[in-house]
């Protein structure tokens, strides 16, 4: 791989320079390295090492029988791996790209969702499926959805997204250890953005959300691949003299409001942004509830920043299409100016 | 790795119990029919086949030819613009020349064909201007050529989900009853692409399911170029491809995808039965991606180069030739002549290319529905605003300082 990997954990250092698609490699080889049930599974994933080398050199160090290079069948591979959890295993299924992920929609929503229910807790569904989601690769049809949404609308999964390296490392793993099924949404044009990772930190927990940029002004409320954008939005914001507290939301379901009311309190304004269209998106949601939570506190409507109500366009006008920083700054504009 | 078990090393004698209909050697040469040969493929592909490959002239097969090196130099020039940024991916034909030329143009012209996204020689058999093929790849709109003039169905990338659509229509065309009455121009079948990877998928099952129950008038043409991106053939299917009908209730056979000839005389055979009400086939054409899954993508990392190479003995193209030039009389002239329109071609592909028009951003509002929807009227209200609002004083956070 082509990023800096200065030292490996083991020769006494545990700190290197990594991108997020390194990132969650090394995580998987953690994980794998710890519990011999780790299987690793999907198309491609084996020689190749996944379309976007995620998984690159772990069929080589694990074998073929823990790296499963499956047929090409997305219903195929989600259904096969319930039943290798029913055996005790714990897949990680690779999606090749969001959407195609649909194929394996009803076994992830009709089955694995709800077998631990089905079975009044006696099984458990220690699946993950990962997905690379999001635009902003200039791809074709298909390779930029985002559909989080369908996921965290059906009780039994979880569904969570890092949106930098040192996340990704922990999440991974930690989302291979939840005994219930985890939607691993990875933002895929980040997957070459690089930090520093220290492999001895103590990861935070999986399902909390987090500021990543304390402000005072505006509340803004990302995940994924809309936290880099938040950032860049909030450093032009405080050229403008404005202060955005920026919170990684990390877990879609369960949600973790907590540090978004404590922060709405403060602020009294509130910007959510994502990429999927705003029409019943995350934000609905959000909004929703700061809106029970924090009503007296507002100053200002809680406000969305997503997606268009259109198919997701041909490349050459995704970047229309995609919420941006000078977008989430209107919306910024337009909640301090109420 | 698995490629040493793979039968593309070891060729078609790896699946002895498949017989795989071929017309012409890798050499050029017809194949002579003893009668024990001609006993086997008639069993296998109905002595029609065999006729239609005998009924095809000279000019037939210069036609062949033509297409064929028309296809390989659209998708040399492709490749090259996708090199220099002109286009954002392209997937390859190479080395699929004939299975796409030889079924294509066993289409009737009401035949409704269903590609993938690596038909480009269907398409331009067909009157699709490569042009509409390249505009999809260089994002500007999602292909626009005119389905029902050419008779090709918008190329999916969902892998295997146009098999089931292909199906659907076959059964409209039943229910239309444009199959069966005798009638050339009316009866109709229905062309339904796949890769060898696709398969694998549920949707090319249910399809079988579907076409077998109905007989649905469809030809099932699998492509089995022997990988789906990294993963070989047999890591989809442990009997041939072809074999795979007969569970399902129609006939399946395994062609040499590198013949045309054989394609061709198959293919027509299969969508005869179908218009004739016959039912389903599935015809797998037994060939071999040449180059990359897509310019994305890096062979070197999965597959062996002696692999490639052994294939390169078994060229579509230079097979013809040979064939052209020691049986027919076809001479240098002719080839020339198809190499001048090649490279006229792709000198005018590469002008539109580079001419293509931008597309608006009012336009991915378009056709999100046939009639109207408020939440895509309302979100292009609010947009046309806030671009209006940018051009006032706004500007780019990202890259320029806001105004
Ligand atoms: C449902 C689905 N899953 C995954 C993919 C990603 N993908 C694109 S092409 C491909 C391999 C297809 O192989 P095959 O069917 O043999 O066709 P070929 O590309 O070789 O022509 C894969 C896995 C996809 N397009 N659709």
């Amino acid at each position: 791989m082509t990023d800096d990997v200065h030292g490996t954990p083991g020769e006494g250092r545990t700190t290197q320079r990594v991108t997020l698609s390194r990132a969650i490699n090394l995580g998987l080889r953690a994980a794998m390295e710890k519990e011999p049930k780790v299987l690793v599974m999907g198309e491609d994933v084996g020689a190749l090492g996944g379309v976007f080398r995620v998984t690159e050199g772990l069929a080589k160090d694990f074998g073929d029988d823990r790296v499963l290079d499956t047929p090409l069948a997305e219903s195929g591979i989600v259904g096969t791996a319930v039943g290798l959890a029913l055996r005790g295993y714990r897949p990680v299924c690779e999606m090749q790209f969001d959407g195609f992920v649909f194929p394996a929609f009803d076994q992830i929503t009709t089955q694995l969702a709800k077998m631990t229910h089905r079975t009044r807790g006696a099984a458990s569904m220690p699946v993950v499926v990962r997905i690379p989601f999001g635009g902003g690769i200039g791809a074709v049809e298909h390779h930029s959805e985002s559909p989080e949404t369908y996921f965290a609308h059906t009780t039994g999964l979880r569904v969570v997204s890092p949106s930098n390296p040192v996340d990704a490392y922990w999440m991974i793993q930690q989302a291979v250890e939840s005994p219930d099924p985890v939607v691993f949404l990875e933002p895929k044009r980040h997957y070459w953005d690089k930090a520093e990772l220290d492999t001895a930190a103590t990861p935070y927990p999986l399902h909390r959300s987090r500021v990543v940029r304390p402000g005072t002004d505006v509340t803004v409320v990302a995940y994924g691949p809309t936290v880099p954008m938040a950032l860049r939005a909030a450093d032009v914001a405080a050229g403008e003299g404005r202060s955005l507290e920026v919170v990684d939301l990390r877990s879609l379901t369960p949600l973790d409001l907590g540090p978004v009311e404590e922060s709405v309190r403060r602020t009294g304004r509130l910007v959510v942004a994502h990429e999927a269209p705003t029409f019943l998106g995350l934000g609905a949601e959000v909004a929703a509830r700061v809106a029970e939570t924090c009503f007296f506190s507002l100053e200002a409507p809680v406000l969305r920043v997503g997606g268009l109500a259109v198919p997701y366009p041909v490349s050459r006008l995704e970047e229309e299409y995609l919420p941006d920083a000078d977008r989430l700054l209107d919306a910024v504009d337009r909640v301090l100016d109420t | 790795m698995t490629s040493s078990t793979h039968p593309a090393s070891t060729g078609s004698s790896a699946t002895p119990s498949t017989a795989t209909v071929q017309m012409l050697t890798p050499d050029g040469e017809r194949l002579d029919l003893d009668e024990g040969r001609r006993a086997e493929l008639e069993q296998a592909v109905g002595a029609e086949a065999l006729a239609h490959a005998a009924a095809l002239t000279a000019d037939d097969l210069l036609g062949m030819y033509r297409d064929m090196a028309l296809a390989r130099r659209v998708d040399t020039e492709a490749t090259a613009l996708q090199r220099q940024g002109e286009l954002g991916l392209w997937a390859s034909l190479l080395g699929q020349e004939a299975a796409q030329v030889g079924s294509a143009r066993a289409a009737a012209p009401q035949d409704r064909l269903f590609p993938t996204y690596r038909e480009h020689a269907v398409a331009l058999v067909r009157g699709v201007d490569p042009a509409h093929v390249l505009s999809l790849f260089r994002g500007v709109d999602r292909g626009g050529w005119d389905a029902e003039a050419t008779g090709v169905s918008p190329y999916t990338l969902v892998i295997g989900s146009q098999t089931l659509h292909a199906t659907g229509y076959a059964m409209g065309v039943q229910r239309d009853g444009a199959v069966g009455t005798g009638d050339p121009a009316r009866d109709t079948a229905v062309l339904a692409y796949f890769g060898d990877g696709a398969s694998s998928q549920g949707d090319v099952h249910e399809a079988f399911v579907f076409a077998a129950t109905y007989q649905a008038p469809v030809v099932f043409v699998c492509q089995n170029n022997q990988w789906a991106i990294s993963v070989p053939a047999e890591r989809q299917a442990r009997v041939p491809i072809a074999r795979r009908a007969a569970g399902f209730g129609f006939p399946g056979v395994r062609v040499d995808g590198n013949d045309v000839v054989a394609c061709y005389a198959v293919v027509r055979a299969a969508a005869d039965r179908a218009r004739a009400g016959e039912g389903p086939t599935l015809v797998e054409a037994f060939t071999y991606r040449m180059g990359a899954h897509t310019t994305s993508d890096d062979p070197g990392r999965y597959r062996p180069s002696v692999e490639v190479e052994q294939w390169r003995d078994r060229d579509p193209l230079a097979r013809l030739e040979a064939h052209l030039r020691r049986h027919h009389g076809v001479g240098d002239d002719a080839f020339a002549e198809v190499a001048r329109e090649g490279d006229a071609l792709a000198a005018r592909l590469r002008r539109d290319v580079l001419g293509m028009r931008e597309p608006g951003h009012g336009e991915m509002f378009e056709h999100a529905y046939a009639a109207p929807h408020a939440h895509v009227e309302a979100d292009r209200r609010w947009y046309e605003e806030y671009v209006a609002g940018l051009e006032h004083g706004g500007a780019a956070a990202d890259g320029e300082e806001r105004a």
